[in-house]
C-alpha cells in the first residue's frame, strides 16, 4: 500500500520527437512546386534569316482556338499525338517522310542511330486554352521521356529515372534533346 | 551538524527530462508553420492544370513566380490578369519585375533563376504568349509551367 508507483522514464520521448521533427523537415520539401520545365528561345534577330528546314524534319502540331488539334496536316487528338511524336523522333522503319537518321557519337553512349535534326513545331492560337496547351506539351514531354527511357534501358539496362550517374543522364539527354520549337505568336483569332 | 552530513551522502537528484519533448514539439510546430508559408497572397484565381510528366522545382530560393488568372474579387471583372508579388501588374512591368528578382539574388545565381508560371487552366494563351515574349526579351529563358501531378489519360 505504501509503495510508490515507479516513475516512467520519459527521456526517450525527446528522441522520438526528434525523429518526428527530422521526418517533417524531410517531407516538407516534397510539397514543392511541380511543373513542366521548358527553355525559351532567345529573341529572334530580324537581320538573320531563319534556317530552312526540310519538311520531313518537322512535325507540326497546331492547336486552334476551339482546342482542336491539327497534327501533320490531319485532325488529331490527344491520345494519338504521343505515339506519332515518338515515331517521328525515332523513325524506326527509316521512312523517307520521317527525319533522316545518322550515326552520332555521344560520349558515354557510343554511336547511336539518331535523327539528324528533328523539330517539333508547336503553334497555338491566342484563343487556345492554357489547359489544352499544357496537355499537348505534356504529351510531347511524355513522348520524349519514353524515348529516353527506351534508350536508357537499351544502353544501361535501367530506366532513366533510376540512373544515378550524372554523366549517364547527361548522355541520354544529349542523345534525345527536347526539340520543341514554338512558333512566333501570331494574332489570328483575336483575344 | 550531523543532520547536514546525512543529507550530503545522498545521490544527486535526477534531472527531469520530461519537458524536453515539449520543447522539441515546439520546434516541430515552428518548422511546420515556417515551411508552409506562401510566397505571396493570391489575388488571382489559379487552378493549375494537371499533367503527368511534371518534375519537381529544385531550389526554391531561385524561383520567381508569375501568376495569371481571373481576379478572386469578382468586382474586378472576369478578364485574366497578371499578378506579380502581391499586386496586379501590367504586361510591361514583367521586365522590371525580373530585373528586381535578379538584383535580389547573388551575382552567381542570377543565371539559374527559374520563372515559375502559375497559370489558371482556363486562361487563354494570348496573355501567356505575351508574358513569354516579355521573358524572352529580358533573357529569362528558364521557365516552368506549374501543374499538378495527374494521371495519364489514355
Amino acid at each position: 500500500m505504501s509503495k510508490k508507483t515507479p516513475q516512467i522514464n520519459s527521456g526517450s520521448m525527446a528522441d522520438i520527437s526528434f525523429l518526428l521533427i527530422s521526418f517533417f523537415l524531410l517531407t516538407s520539401s516534397i510539397n514543392t512546386d511541380m511543373g513542366i520545365s521548358r527553355k525559351l528561345p532567345p529573341p529572334l534577330d530580324p537581320n538573320v534569316k531563319p534556317p530552312e528546314i526540310k519538311e520531313r524534319n518537322v512535325f507540326t502540331v497546331l492547336v486552334n482556338q476551339n482546342d482542336r488539334l491539327l497534327v501533320e496536316g490531319k485532325p488529331g487528338d490527344l491520345s494519338t499525338i504521343k505515339n506519332l511524336a515518338k515515331e517521328f523522333m525515332s523513325n524506326p522503319s527509316n521512312d523517307p517522310n520521317l527525319p533522316e537518321l545518322e550515326m552520332k557519337f555521344i560520349p558515354n553512349l557510343g554511336d547511336v542511330l539518331l535523327p539528324k535534326s528533328a523539330v517539333i513545331s508547336l503553334k497555338n492560337d491566342r484563343g487556345t486554352s492554357y489547359e489544352m496547351y499544357l496537355k499537348v506539351q505534356n504529351e510531347l514531354t511524355a513522348a520524349i521521356n519514353e524515348l529516353r527511357d527506351e534508350l536508357s534501358v537499351q544502353k544501361f539496362g535501367v530506366k532513366m529515372s533510376i540512373l544515378g550517374n550524372e554523366e549517364q543522364i547527361a548522355a541520354i539527354k544529349a542523345a534525345i534533346p527536347v526539340p520543341i520549337s514554338e512558333a512566333e505568336p501570331e494574332n489570328i483569332g483575336g483575344n | 551538524m550531523a543532520r547536514f552530513k546525512k543529507k550530503g551522502t545522498k545521490a544527486p537528484p535526477e534531472i527531469n527530462t520530461g519537458s524536453m519533448s515539449d520543447i522539441i514539439f515546439m520546434f516541430l510546430f515552428f518548422f511546420m508553420v515556417i515551411t508552409t508559408i506562401r510566397e505571396a497572397t493570391l489575388i488571382v484565381r489559379v487552378r493549375p492544370p494537371q499533367a503527368s510528366e511534371v518534375q519537381k522545382l529544385e531550389k526554391k530560393s531561385l524561383v520567381s513566380y508569375i501568376y495569371i488568372g481571373t481576379p478572386i474579387n469578382k468586382g474586378l471583372g472576369g478578364q485574366s490578369r497578371i499578378q506579380l508579388n502581391d499586386q496586379f501588374a501590367d504586361i510591361h512591368q514583367i521586365q522590371e519585375f525580373i530585373t528586381q528578382e535578379r538584383e535580389a539574388r547573388d551575382e552567381a545565381d542570377r543565371k539559374l533563376i527559374t520563372t515559375s508560371l502559375k497559370i489558371d487552366r482556363e486562361t487563354r494563351m494570348g496573355i501567356v504568349s505575351d508574358v513569354k515574349q516579355e521573358l524572352r526579351e529580358i533573357g529569362a529563358f528558364k521557365i516552368n509551367y506549374s501543374a499538378a501531378k495527374g494521371k495519364r489519360t489514355d
